[in-house]
C-alpha cells in the first residue's frame, strides 16, 4: 500500500499532556549510558543554574513521538512500520525539557516524496507547555524502504 | 566532572578527540523501553532479517543520543545545546554477543556565532562507516 500523499500538510491535534517526570528522564539518560549527574541529581542540576533535573537533549524525542506517533500510525497514511528506518532528525530548542515539565507535542507532516525505491516523509512537531511556552521544534525524516510506487 | 568551556577561549578548527560509546543488544532493549520506540528491528532479530537487514540494528536516535553524549561533555554543565541534527548515512549492525558494536563520535568547531553560540560538526562512524552525516550541534556557552 502506497503512502498517501493526500496528508501532506495535515496537522494532528495536540497531544494530550504529557508530565516530565525525574524518574523517566534518569531511566532516559540510564538508557543512553549517560552518568552526568544533571540528568539525576537535582542539587547538581540547580548548581548549573536549572530548576530541577533536565533532559538529555534527545529526551525531546520521546515527547515528539507523543505527538507524531498519532500521525505515522493513521491507518489513512498507509506507512509500512517495519520498513521504516530513521532518515534525519533535528531538534531546535528554546530551553532544555525540564523535570516537572508539562507538555504537549503536535505534528504537522511537511512532505512525502519518493526517493529512489523509498519514501520520504517529514514531519515537525512542536513540543510546547501547556501554558504555551515553546520548548523544542523536532523535524523529523522517516524513510519507508521499498515504499515507493 | 569536566571542566568548564567558555566562549572566549574556543577557537575554529580544534578538532574533539574521538569518544567511543559501545552499544549492545541489552543497551537496544533498554533503548526500546525508555524512548518508547519498540519497532521490531531494534530487538528481533528474525524479523530484522526476513525484511532485509543484515541482523539487529541499532535505533538512528541511539547514536544520535550516543553524539548529544559528546557535545555536552564537551560544552560542560553550564553550556546549552539550542540545535542538534543529524542525517542517519548508514545502519550500526549489532550482533548478538557480548562485545556488541561500538560508535565512534568526533568533532570539530565549526564556527563562532553570536549571542556566545558555538557550533560544531560531528562524525560519528561504525565499523568505518560514517553513519551520521550533516550531524552539527550549536551550543550556547558561557
Amino acid at each position: 500500500m502506497a503512502v498517501n500523499r493526500d496528508y501532506v500538510g495535515r496537522t494532528f491535534p495536540a497531544s494530550e499532556p504529557y508530565e516530565v517526570s525525574r524518574v523517566k528522564i534518569a531511566d532516559f539518560a540510564a538508557a543512553i549510558g549517560d552518568s552526568n549527574p544533571v540528568y539525576t541529581d537535582r542539587a547538581a542540576a540547580q548548581a548549573a543554574g536549572h530548576a530541577d533535573v533536565i533532559a538529555p537533549p534527545t529526551f525531546a524525542i520521546v515527547v515528539s513521538i507523543v505527538g507524531s506517533g498519532a500521525a505515522i500510525a493513521d491507518p489513512g497514511l498507509g506507512l509500512n512500520y517495519a520498513m521504516v528506518v530513521h532518515g534525519e532528525q533535528r531538534f531546535e530548542y528554546s530551553r532544555p525539557i525540564t523535570a516537572g515539565d508539562v507538555l504537549t507535542a503536535q505534528a504537522t507532516i511537511t512532505d512525502i516524496k519518493d526517493a529512489g525505491r523509498n519514501v520520504m516523509l517529514t514531519t515537525s512537531t512542536q513540543i510546547r507547555t501547556v501554558d504555551g511556552e515553546h520548548v523544542c521544534t523536532a523535524l523529523s525524516t522517516l524513510v519507508e524502504r521499498g515504499g515507493a510506487g | 566532572m569536566s571542566q568548564q568551556v567558555n566562549y572566549d577561549d574556543v577557537e575554529v578548527g580544534t578538532e574533539l578527540p574521538v569518544v567511543s560509546y559501545p552499544v549492545t543488544r541489552l543497551s537496544l532493549v533498554k533503548y526500546c523501553g525508555a524512548s518508547g520506540d519498540f519497532n521490531v528491528i531494534h530487538w528481533n532479530e528474525r524479523i530484522a532479517k526476513a525484511v532485509g537487514l543484515p541482523d539487529v540494528i541499532a535505533h538512528g536516535m541511539f547514536t544520535m543520543a550516543q553524539a548529544g553524549r559528546f557535545v555536552t561533555d564537551w560544552a560542560g554543565d553550564r553550556g546549552t545545546v539550542t540545535e542538534f541534527g543529524v542525517r542517519f548515512s548508514a545502519m550500526v549492525v549489532v550482533p548478538d554477543d557480548d562485545k556488541g558494536a561500538t560508535i565512534e563520535v568526533s568533532g570539530t568547531v565549526e564556527e563562532k556565532l553570536p549571542d556566545r553560540k558555538v557550533a560544531l560538526a560531528l562524525t560519528a562512524r561504525w565499523a568505518d562507516a560514517k553513519v551520521l552525516t550533516r550531524a552539527r550541534a550549536v551550543v550556547k556557552l558561557p
